[in-house]
């Protein structure tokens, strides 16, 4: 009797923990899951990431609904007499099989996926990513064009002393523009401690780190503006220091590019790296 | 009887901790023992773009002709460092087995003489090993007097087997001041 | 599985019959594995406490967009020092306690084979804690890299640089020197007749926890000299500048850090396999193979530490490679689950406060394995790494994994220590809000993580706000619910309905033979196993 209304107290627990995360979701123009992104292998990436999600769904379904099954019915209370098995070769031996067989259905598209990934031949262009405590700098290595990219909302936004912008935390100074349709590479690494730079629309996040390179590609399917953070740990102000990527159809892009030679040749200072790099780019 | 069960015990006690003991101070050795590993790893495998700071052994290779593969050349410079520091050329085009020459342009822009070393780094990781420089200014620190600006070459080759999907190879370096 | 004549006299031993000493002293110089199990989990209980203060500190600053309570540099002080408390301080002794408390018992063994050690090694925490934590009140303030401690970011930690190292060594030197014991007193100290297959498995999976311990911390050991020495005397290990690298470092540290995390789960899923079998009163299915899935669980764990580090930039067979290591570990881990469920199926289960956290612990744990499982896919943990995704997941593995299992085997064995029933109403009371308090606080932050909000960060984009509003609400929930645990705890050693010496209808094992409380020295003669 008691033991019952306790399983029954359970149920209605979860169930309301549960519901309590849906309902939030469901009102609030929230987003529960990852982005689909923009680009094949973020598309990809997602479909992996869903697959994977489900099969564990599927086998929790199972294994959880045959506990919970046993639970109500095996109970002392109902006058279940303990049975005294305790091996089976043969189940054991199943359900060390079919898992294993579950795994290289999942290990199959995801060494698909990543051998995509890493191949990174015939980009058109290449830009260096390089992090610093706390901004991003790039670096468009054919062009000569190079620039910081620092957090641009306000202070008095972050004190909570006015209200805060849409795009709170999420917008800079100068966006990384790239051209929509071309495979561009990413080169990757810092000025002082390891960053990580990251685009949930571009699937994937890749280490910068102090005196070495990493490469990493893209190609970005349609125009839009796309945003994200610094994803490792580097200080301070870890939390404050975005990414936003602004994609243009190749004629803009390359109308921009130009424009950016002509002012980097007028003022040298933004073309240098030497571009004084206060501690703490923005005190908080 | 029982005296002689409880000396036998503090016995086996005393050479169980022991050689536990000895797995600890191995362990802690084999902790040590992973900086050579990793670097050996690194050398076979380019993990992590890590190139042998020694000049390249120089034996005659067959120069591939028919196969071009582009070099990229990429600077940086660590935080704090007051220099200028530019490849002379961004990118080359070059055949597998011979050799090229290029340079690095740094000046140091403080009043004072400085020392720095430049670190190299190698993209696609892979390529690390297929890179070979005979000549190059990252072997040694480099002393600069105040406000010296100057070139400094690097000499290398790719390996002919360097393979054959790997079309773009980015040499980079980041130069720190000591 | 074993069990024992009663041979035993529950009177103290003829030949021992000094019971413990009185006041400061008895605990100051005890070699009693009783007394000091008893330590142990007191100081775990503490460390718990101001883990969790920690927590709430975090929790408290992200109820909201903006920056409220604490400066972001503190705030990473918070992280850094909540994960140090928790796993070093909170988690890994309380196993300790427990281990000391109870192996002897489940073994037939008088103590620990090397007491005077055990003292030992028990005295250093409480040292090494009040060192971590003082680091706190230090010019810099206290290490704020992460307990990850990744260079060259942790080179910048202030002047508490030194002692965090110190604390380090010090948490080291005393797992280790506990990790010695238990060792010996496994494999030296079993009573007639029990053989390394008639053992609980609790006992085994500290066996293998053990082992694993002394392969580990002696790595960590070398590689935070390591960073001792690249900061003040000029070596250059993880300097890109000196040839090193810092990503070496994160190899190293890993090589610590996964088995580190087995460590911190193995004695749990052995809680568990005790707990099930005594409230299904069946026996536990399979056994057998429940040892070698802890073993494979271990040797696994040695060969997967870079899925903590998928976008280091590894060459890609190195990439796939630890990909499908780590995947592999989800068959012995399935096992485990499958065998628990088995265990109930056709039991005659009762709910008291030990299974109630033992069946949560199987349901939570697995959704923690689920997501650990979809981290394990390299090009998915593209995206997931270093969010809160990644948050959520170790916290379902550790909090209603190794945590409930420890409050599992409190309620569980505190009736045998304290020869006190505790209140089974209050337990359940805060079962049941620690369970509701622990999904509310870590379910959400799946979303927040797929949904891109980076871990380590002390203020965040508008889309992240209601998410994190319900996980402070669920952290407040959970942490102040376990003030019930600790007035019932306090209550129980006060006193309380006596407790019979089989406790549990279904309990099964040396120690069940024991009067509750047991006295102060026990099996000082062996007792015969059949």
């Amino acid at each position: 009797m008691a033991t019952s209304r306790i399983a029954h107290g359970g149920g209605i627990a979860l169930g309301a923990a549960l519901s309590l995360a849906w309902s939030v979701g469901a009102h609030a123009d929230l987003t529960l899951n990852m982005p689909q992104g923009v680009t094949a292998i973020s598309h990809d990436v997602y479909h992996l990431h869903m697959l994977i999600f489900w099969i564990c769904v599927v086998i929790g379904v199972v294994v959880f609904g045959v506990m919970f099954w046993s639970i109500y019915h095996h109970r002392k209370s109902r006058g279940a007499v303990p049975a005294q098995f305790h091996e089976s070769t043969l189940v054991e031996v199943l359900w060390t099989i079919v898992p294993m067989m579950i795994l290289i259905g999942m290990a199959v598209p995801a060494t698909g996926t990543l051998v995509r990934m890493y191949d990174a031949r015939d980009a058109e262009l290449t830009i260096k990513v390089t992090g610093y405590q706390w901004r991003w700098q790039y670096d468009y290595l054919d062009d000569g064009v190079k620039f910081f990219s620092t957090l641009s909302t306000p202070q008095a936004q972050i004190r909570n002393l006015a209200p805060k912008g849409e795009h709170y935390l999420l917008e800079v100074d100068h966006p990384l523009v790239l051209p929509v349709g071309k495979k561009v590479r990413i080169l990757t690494t810092a000025a002082d401690v390891i960053h990580s730079w990251w685009v949930p629309e571009l699937g994937w996040k890749k280490d910068a780190i102090p005196g070495f390179i990493n490469e990493v590609w893209t190609q970005i399917e349609k125009p839009g503006i796309y945003r994200g953070q610094c994803a490792e740990l580097c200080g301070r102000d870890h939390g404050f220091m975005p990414i936003v990527v602004k994609a243009l159809p190749e004629a803009e892009f390359r109308q921009w590019l130009e424009q950016m030679k002509k002012d980097s040749t007028s003022q040298t200072a933004q073309n240098d790296s030497r571009a004084p790099i206060v501690p703490g780019g923005q005190t908080l | 009887m029982v005296e002689t069960r409880e000396a036998g015990l503090a016995a086996a006690n005393r050479r169980m901790v022991r050689r536990l003991l000895l797995v600890t101070a191995a362990m802690f050795g084999f902790g040590f023992a992973l900086v050579p590993l990793y670097d050996v790893l690194c050398q076979v495998t380019g993990l992590n773009g890590k190139t042998s700071g020694r000049v390249a052994v120089v034996e005659p290779m067959k120069v591939d002709e028919s196969r071009t593969v582009t070099v990229e050349f990429v600077a940086s410079l660590n935080l704090g460092a007051p220099w200028e520091f530019a490849p002379q050329v961004t990118r080359m085009q070059v055949h597998p087995g011979q050799f090229y020459q290029t340079h690095f342009w740094a000046k140091n822009l403080t009043n004072q003489p400085m020392t720095g070393q430049a670190i190299p780094s190698i993209s696609p990781g892979l390529a690390a090993s297929h890179f070979q420089k005979i000549e190059c200014f990252c072997f040694n620190h480099q002393r600069f007097q105040a406000g010296e600006g100057r070139q400094m070459p690097v000499t290398f080759r790719i390996d002919p087997e360097l393979p054959p999907d790997v079309r773009t190879v980015t040499l980079s370096y980041t130069f720190f001041q000591n | 599985m074993s069990t024992a004549s009663h041979t035993t006299d529950h009177a103290t031993d003829h030949d021992h019959d000094h019971g413990p000493a009185r006041g400061l002293s008895r605990w100051l110089l005890t070699t009693n594995h009783k007394d000091i199990g008893t330590l142990y989990l007191l100081f775990s209980l503490l460390m718990f406490f101001i883990g969790g203060a920690m927590a709430l500190v975090i929790r408290a600053e992200l109820f909201q967009p903006g920056l409220q309570i604490v400066d972001p540099y503190f705030f990473n002080q918070m992280t850094t020092l909540h994960a140090l408390v928790m796993i070093f301080g909170a988690v890994m002794p309380a196993f300790v306690g427990l281990a000391n408390w109870l192996l002897p018992m489940m073994v037939g063994a008088p103590d620990m084979a090397l007491p005077r050690m055990n003292n030992w090694s028990f005295w250093i925490m409480p040292f090494a804690f009040t060192l971590l934590l003082s680091t706190l009140f230090m010019p810099g303030g206290g290490p704020a890299g992460g307990w990850t401690l990744y260079p060259p970011l942790v080179l910048q930690t202030g002047s508490a640089f030194p002692f965090v190292i110190l604390a380090i060594h010090m948490m080291g030197a005393s797992s280790i020197m506990g990790a010695i014991n238990i060792i010996a007193t496994i494999l030296n100290l079993r009573a007639p007749g029990m053989t390394l297959m008639k053992m609980p498995l609790f006992v085994w999976t500290w066996l293998i926890t053990a082992f694993l311990l002394i392969a580990v911390m002696p790595v960590l050991a070398g590689t935070v000299t390591m960073l001792l020495t690249d900061k003040f005397f000029g070596t250059s290990f993880f300097s890109a500048a000196g040839g090193g690298d810092p990503v070496m470092f994160q190899h190293i540290f890993w090589f610590f850090g996964h088995p580190e995390v087995y460590i911190m789960i193995l004695p749990a899923f052995g809680v568990i396999s005790q707990i099930i079998p005594t409230f299904a009163r069946k026996p536990l299915f399979g056994y057998a193979s429940m040892v070698y899935a802890t073993a494979s669980i271990a040797f696994l764990s040695f060969i997967v530490w870079a899925h903590h580090m998928f976008t280091v930039g590894m060459p890609l067979a190195g990439e796939l490679f630890f990909m499908y290591a780590t995947m592999l570990i989800a068959v012995p881990t399935g096992v485990k689950v499958f065998n628990w469920v088995s265990t109930m199926w056709r039991g005659a289960m009762t709910f008291e406060t030990p299974m109630l956290f033992a069946i949560a612990f199987v349901i939570l744990f697995t959704i923690g394995g689920f997501s650990g499982l979809m981290l394990a896919i390299a090009p998915a943990d593209f995206q997931y790494q270093d969010t809160y995704f990644v948050v959520a997941h170790f916290h379902y593995v550790l909090v209603p994994g190794a945590v409930f299992s420890i409050m599992a085997a409190a309620y569980y064995w505190l009736p045998k220590w304290t020869g006190h029933m505790y209140n089974e109403k209050l337990g359940k009371l805060h079962f049941w809000l620690s369970v509701i308090g622990v999904n509310v606080l870590f379910f959400p932050q799946h979303f927040l993580g797929l949904a891109g909000m980076p871990r380590r960060i002390p203020d965040y984009a508008l889309q992240f706000t209601e998410f994190n509003m319900v996980s402070t609400v669920g952290a407040f929930l959970f942490g102040f619910s376990q003030l019930f645990f600790l007035y019932n705890v306090i209550q129980t050693i006060r006193g309380g309905a006596k407790a019979t010496d089989q406790v549990w209808e279904g309990a099964e094992g040396l120690e069940w033979t024991l009067s509750s409380p047991p006295p102060y020295h026990t099996f000082t003669t062996a007792p015969e196993i059949k």
